[in-house]
């Protein structure tokens, strides 16, 4: 039930995230929705990989090695999403630099004022 | 208007995926095959404790080095764009003083989040850490310093230093994998040790404290770029 409930608020976090990202018109509002989303991803990610009942991927007295395989849950999406957060942050920092430059160039952070690329 | 809509009506197809998808999640009761893998053959293969840390370390090793390469590049990307909005002189006096209690906090607390730092990614075989956490939270340390004082100067030249010879590192003892062990990054080059004491598994706390070293001096240079840029 766990796994089903932060797999919900993760689809709900990633719809929140691309819905900001559409409707809103200021630059830093669509990056921190696009994080949202990215933490949304996450957590169905992780979410996954959760097993009812067992225990996280440690090895220890509780955890021996012979009997790891029926009482820890998947660590393989944890091991991904490790690597898509670290992703994530350096995108972010791209987004936010990029943000920076825009808004140095035609004072205005609003979408509606780069219409160089509009058709 | 239009416009609104057609956002909502594509919010209204993914959120029908999305429940269709949850509605008809049957979670796992067993291990899938990978998984199973990994659980059964981690402690004798890696001797590292941490499941997790064996995957990103060693099993797919190649995977992080690929991870940090793109940090770097989004670090070093991060400075060149912002580069040309950097002035060296910048005036100290415009600037609200922040206060004792940040002041203060900040001397206690700053030496003591490098060594947490350290202790993340030191113990990332065995706790649930590593150099990617260890490196966040040094790199947390150096915002509160830039909190504290926004034009403090720290020496870019350092950060670059240490980057490169902790990546430099990283691929040597990589290439020592295929040398002296199965592969490149295998950690079999050094001795496996007990399992779940400091010095086990190889070179898996040695290419983690690098990867700690690593991050945390990308992280860092990311803020500093950003606090050295003037408001337009």
């Amino acid at each position: 039930m766990i796994a089903q409930i932060v797999m919900a608020t993760g689809f709900t976090l990633i719809l929140i995230g691309l819905y900001g990202a559409l409707s809103n018109r200021n630059l830093l509002r669509m990056i921190v929705s696009f994080t949202l989303a990215e933490a949304g991803v996450h957590m169905v990610l992780v979410a996954v990989g959760y097993i009812t009942g067992r225990t996280a991927p440690i090895l220890d007295q509780a955890v021996p090695a012979d009997e790891a395989a029926t009482l820890i849950i998947d660590p393989l999406p944890q091991a991904l999403v490790l690597t898509a957060i670290v992703i994530g942050v350096g995108i972010t920092a791209l987004m936010l630099a990029y943000a920076y430059k825009l808004f140095e160039k035609k004072r205005s952070l609003d979408i509606g004022s780069f219409t160089e690329l509009k058709w | 208007m239009i416009k609104r809509l057609i956002v909502l009506l594509l919010m209204l197809v993914l959120g029908t995926i999305f429940w269709q998808l949850l509605s008809a999640y049957q979670p796992d009761t067993e291990l899938n095959l990978t998984g199973r893998y990994y659980a059964d053959h981690t402690a004798d293969d890696l001797g590292a404790a941490n499941v997790v840390t064996a995957i990103i370390v060693t099993y797919r090793g190649l995977d992080t080095l690929g991870e940090v390469t793109v940090l770097f590049l989004s670090a070093a990307i991060v400075g060149l764009v912002l580069a040309s909005g950097r002035q060296g002189e910048k005036q100290r006096q415009q600037l609200t003083p922040v206060g004792e209690l940040l002041t203060i906090g900040m001397r206690l607390l700053v030496p003591l989040f490098m060594l947490l730092g350290v202790y993340i990614f030191v113990n990332g075989h065995l706790t649930p850490g590593g150099g990617f956490q260890g490196g966040a939270v040094i790199a947390s340390g150096v915002l509160l310093t830039l909190l504290v004082d926004p034009v403090k100067h720290f020496s870019h030249r350092l950060i670059a230093i240490i980057e490169s010879l902790s990546g430099f590192f990283y691929v040597s003892l990589g290439a020592m994998g295929l040398l002296l062990a199965g592969g490149f990054l295998d950690n079999r080059i050094l001795p496996l040790g007990e399992l779940g004491h400091l010095f086990s598994a190889g070179a898996i706390p040695l290419i983690y404290s690098l990867i700690g070293l690593k991050v945390g001096a990308e992280f860092s240079s990311m803020l500093i770029d950003f606090s050295e840029t003037e408001a337009p």
